[in-house]
């Protein structure tokens, strides 16, 4: 079994009409053996950068740690939060420092940024960035995530309907994977407020 | 999970070979495979044909027969094929087989441990003994064993001499005991099984602990889940129980406590 798949995770970004949407599940694991149902998976950089870490548990919060740290020397020398496309490329620099022994994870970017336009990217654990329009997954339910998801999505939808979609989306996927679910987390984030949500899900 | 039973057709219902002759019906013969890797063949073969890895099962015997309980859940590796699958096998009316390991394997020697079973109650007119059920389906996985099937199941039921319990491997093993689960999810089953278990145990007792015992076993292990069946055999046959979701369970047994925040604002707002 790939090191990716030893905690087990779902993770998944939309972008909606001048708001994006972020949401995981709360399984921490180690293979088959649920050790805790309330982990954390999405972090908040800023208010308008959301930053979600799936794959192995251990280099999801090392990099955490060393993605705050980063961030908050810019935030000290340049008096103002990074946005979210220089974000990208800073986690991007991040994890291709360890091209030969990397960190087990695969970042999921959401961010708000100039005249609140949403953006959203996704890279391999080395840093490979990519960018995309409608939505990002990744984790051990990503499969069942593209389905979900490509059925699912519509462009341009308001914070309450995106906070829906994604969510069905969310527990639709982890109910297909014995690695994920035991409930979510949702973040929806419009230019005024940041809408956090837990789910109920199936604890099994 | 389609039960191919061609091999069966010109072995044991047409009895082409003369087997009725001779009384009971011995193991179905296969053809095997014309390859030079003989262990390397069947062993990918068996890989591409493995979904139920994943599962708790359990049986118990106590004052009034014996519980046996069972999830749904069947996987290969990490993803759910199905949230539905029957791992309680209804051998006769007095008889029940659980399933672990690979579904089409327990499924097929269950089915044909049915066959034998009828046989022998057509044969000698009274209904064979669990001991006897368990001792046929040993001794023909043991004849199999090497060959890579994987079964791991419980015989479970009521015969003349009251309730049996047998467990029952592909590696030749059968024991006789009270108290068995199996499976993935058997050693999150057996810490509360065995905490919670007495002999003197009423009906509804007994199934609870059957229920929660499983259900434990669901939220703990990735690979078991979907629904909790039941089952009770006592001196009249077995009765299903109940069949819950685990989502339902685990909202009935932890229910979602509001905190304070959230309670003062249900009551302010009238909803509590």
């Amino acid at each position: 079994m790939s090191i990716f798949e030893y905690n087990g995770s779902a993770l998944v970004a939309m972008v909606g009409k001048n708001c994006f949407a972020i949401a995981s599940d709360r399984r921490f694991g180690v293979q088959l053996q649920t050790i805790a149902t309330d982990f954390q998976r999405i972090f908040k950089i800023h208010d308008k950068v959301f930053l979600g870490l799936s794959g192995l548990a251990t280099d999801a919060q090392t990099l955490y740690q060393r993605l705050v740290f980063r961030h908050k020397l810019f935030q000290l020398r340049e008096e103002r939060d990074m946005k979210p496309e220089t974000f990208a490329s800073l986690v991007s620099a991040i994890l291709y420092e360890k091209r030969f022994g990397p960190y087990f994870c695969q970042p999921v970017i959401a961010g708000l940024g100039d005249d609140n336009k949403p953006f959203i990217c996704t890279m391999d654990s080395i840093g490979a960035k990519e960018l995309a329009k409608d939505f990002v997954v990744a984790g051990t339910a990503s499969e069942s995530l593209y389905g979900a998801c490509e059925s699912m999505y519509k462009p341009d939808m308001e914070p309450d309907e995106l906070f829906e979609t994604i969510s069905q989306a969310l527990q639709a996927s982890v109910d297909r994977d014995c690695l994920s679910g035991w409930g979510g987390h949702v973040y929806v984030v419009t230019p005024t407020e940041v809408r956090e949500s837990t789910l109920k899900g199936r604890m099994d | 999970m389609k039960l191919d039973t061609a091999g069966l057709e010109n072995h044991v219902f047409l009895g082409a070979n003369g087997e009725f002759d001779r009384g009971l019906p011995t193991a179905p013969s296969f053809e095997l495979p014309s390859v030079t890797d003989f262990d390397g063949f069947q062993k990918d073969a068996v890989q591409m044909v493995k979904p139920a890895k994943g599962t708790t099962t359990l049986a118990f015997i106590f004052k009034e027969g014996v519980m046996v309980a069972a999830d749904s859940r069947a996987s290969m590796g990490g993803y759910i094929s199905s949230q539905s699958v029957r791992k309680i096998i209804e051998i006769n009316p007095y008889m029940l087989g659980t399933m672990a390991g690979g579904a089409a394997d327990c499924q097929f020697w269950l089915r044909n441990l049915g066959m034998k079973c009828r046989l022998h109650e057509l044969a000698n007119k009274r209904r064979i003994s669990i001991a006897g059920a368990s001792k046929l389906l040993a001794n023909i996985l043991y004849s199999y064993r090497g060959m890579g099937l994987s079964v791991g199941t419980m015989v479970a039921g009521w015969d003349e001499t009251g309730p049996g319990l047998y467990y029952v491997d592909s590696e030749g093993g059968r024991l006789k005991g009270t108290r068995f689960s199996v499976g993935s999810g058997s050693p999150y089953a057996y810490g509360v099984l065995d905490n919670g278990y007495r002999y003197d145990m009423s009906v509804e007792e007994a199934a609870e602990l059957a229920r929660r015992s499983i259900y434990h076993a669901t939220f703990r292990d990735g690979a078991s889940g979907g629904v909790v069946s039941v089952y009770h055999v006592g001196p009249n046959g077995w009765k299903k129980l109940s069949g819950d979701d685990v989502s339902e369970l685990h909202y009935k047994y932890y229910p979602v406590v509001l905190s304070t925040v959230e309670q003062e604002m249900a009551e302010v707002s009238g909803t509590a």
